[in-house]
């Protein structure tokens, strides 16, 4: 196991522009958010030598595009959470000695569409064969699936649910940077057009133009650049299944429950050390699974913990602190977005800081609770 | 469903060929591990739970309960809105995503756990999709 603290981000920004920027294309958001990555960190394109990425553009495509030479590329790709996976795998990486310094890149053109079309799944793959022809379109009529079962189990409301719209709101209203920042209320939310029921738009995440990058590398080296270093505590992940009818229980995450307990275990901290938590939202359930995923806690209770605004401004469990998906950004894989959050957040500089960040966790889900990635980052490097 | 009907449709590989086959002919075909005796979905030559390749293809009894499902009210192909995308649980034990038919697609009318049976639906000569109604023939 590498020794918490071992690695570090040493530069991290996201791309110059966030929201709708229909004059860069995918490739194009990547390379705007690297080179502002590479800048915070006082670096050029020539010192990197370790490149991970995901999305329409695959590595060899962003290296060359970049002018890097890399010996060391990772192109893991399960969705959102492909940058907590690609952050653990850096780790590895530099403390193998396969590289020293790692960019690790994100854009998506999710709005505009500039060089990045969906595509429906292969007819012959086995979404294609047994998910597609019962008519989901998309993330909002597959991921909340699971939400009615969960309801039923654990007796919790709407009312209760749209609680988690409400308050990261309240956080993207603090955010200048916020697609969205009026304040809304349940009713707004329980009001507002019906997509999937049992979700409503405002459950549902924006739709974003973007990108966002982290340049890694030893925390023997990480005290040499401009930026306070973020360390990387620990880090954990995981799959389950591709098609979201195959998850094995509608009420928990196999990924969430095993990506978390492991990034706890080789970070060496508890639950009561978190100072700052990211919950990957793509629709409003997935940080209440979150909460009770990685043990925040017990299950059944996560809405009603929301709805009682202890993950609120002045909660004593800061969540999604940018606005999260919801309203800050959702370029299509958000994960990027949600580790920024967190570097800002070790860094002091967030727009909605929560006070000195010790110790910040970021989840991320990739696909339809299909993959997993947790972080644990720190301010300081354990002694 | 006519034969015109514009949903996605899926192309059969040689692992799945014999669960469309069964479609078909009314039959909903399922695989059971040769080592645990536990039935699985979706059909593949080995069983998930142990890696044998000791598997038997059988015929499910089509009985099921509703697990969970969203409605959607934005138009799709071959769909008109709302309808519900639904996951049912088979009486064997997996679970499959399908459409509740002959029910209203309302919350009132699909409740979770109500019984459904097998309501084999031609999409054209060739798939025939494993679709659920009401166990009775109708809605409650």
């Amino acid at each position: 196991m590498i020794a918490p603290g071992s690695v570090a981000v040493v530069g991290a920004a996201e791309t110059t522009e966030l929201g709708i920027v229909p004059q860069l294309s995918e490739i194009g958001l990547a390379a705007d958010a690297a080179l502002n990555a590479l800048a915070d960190a006082g670096l050029k394109p020539a010192d990197v030598d370790g490149l991970a990425c995901v999305g329409n553009f695959r590595p060899q495509a962003l290296a060359h595009y970049l002018g890097l030479t890399p010996r060391w590329v990772d192109g893991t790709g399960v969705g959102g959470c492909s940058f907590m996976l690609h952050v653990r795998h850096a780790a590895a990486a530099i403390m193998a000695g396969y590289c020293n310094t790692v960019l690790i890149a994100h854009g998506e053109s999710g709005r505009s569409r500039v060089a990045g079309a969906p595509r429906p799944p292969e007819p012959g793959s086995l979404p294609g064969q047994f998910e597609a022809p019962f008519g989901p379109v998309g993330p909002p009529t597959l991921f909340p699936i699971p939400v009615l079962r969960w309801m039923k189990t654990f007796g919790v409301t709407e009312e209760e649910i749209a609680m988690v719209s409400v308050v990261q709101r309240e956080w993207a209203s603090r955010n200048p940077r916020a697609l969205y920042r009026d304040p809304i209320t349940v009713a707004d939310v329980l009001n507002s057009r019906m997509i999937a029921y049992p979700f409503r738009i405002l459950q549902c995440c924006v739709v974003t133009d973007g990108g966002g990058a982290l340049v890694m590398t030893s925390a023997d080296r990480a005290r040499n650049f401009p930026q306070p270093p973020a360390y990387l505590l620990g880090s954990g992940e995981s799959v389950e299944a591709q098609m979201i009818s195959q998850m094995e229980d509608f009420t928990t995450s196999r990924a969430f429950r095993v990506a978390g307990p492991e990034a706890f275990r080789s970070a060496g901290v508890t639950h009561a050390d978190v100072d700052h938590l990211m919950l990957y939202d793509a629709f409003a359930h997935l940080p209440l699974f979150g909460l009770e995923d990685l043990g925040f806690v017990p299950r059944g209770e996560s809405a009603r913990f929301v709805a009682e605004r202890h993950t609120a401004p002045g909660g004593r469990l800061p969540v999604n602190t940018n606005g999260g998906g919801l309203s800050y950004t959702h370029t299509g894989m958000y994960g990027m977005f949600a580790i920024q959050e967190s570097i800002r957040q070790v860094r002091g500089t967030a727009p909605a800081q929560v006070g000195k960040v010790e110790i910040a966790v970021c989840h991320g889900v990739g696909g339809m609770f299909a993959a997993s990635g947790t972080l644990v980052l720190g301010r300081e490097r354990p002694s | 469903m006519s034969a015109a009907s514009q949903r996605p449709r899926p192309l059969p590989t040689p692992e799945t060929q014999h669960f469309w086959d069964g479609l078909r002919r009314g039959e909903l075909l399922l695989q059971r591990c040769g080592d645990t005796g536990r039935a699985y979905f979706p059909p593949r030559p080995f069983s998930p739970f142990t890696g044998t390749r000791d598997v038997q293809v059988f015929r499910a009894s089509g009985r099921a309960t509703l697990y969970s499902y969203v409605i959607h009210h934005r138009s799709a192909p071959g769909f008109t809105p709302p309808y519900a995308i639904a996951v049912v649980t088979l009486e064997e034990g997996p679970r499959l995503m399908t459409n509740i038919v002959d029910c209203p697609q309302t919350p009132e009318a699909l409740l979770l756990d109500m019984e459904l049976e097998l309501a084999p639906t031609p999409l054209d000569e060739e798939i025939t999709l494993p679709l659920f109604r009401p166990a009775g023939g109708g809605a409650p």
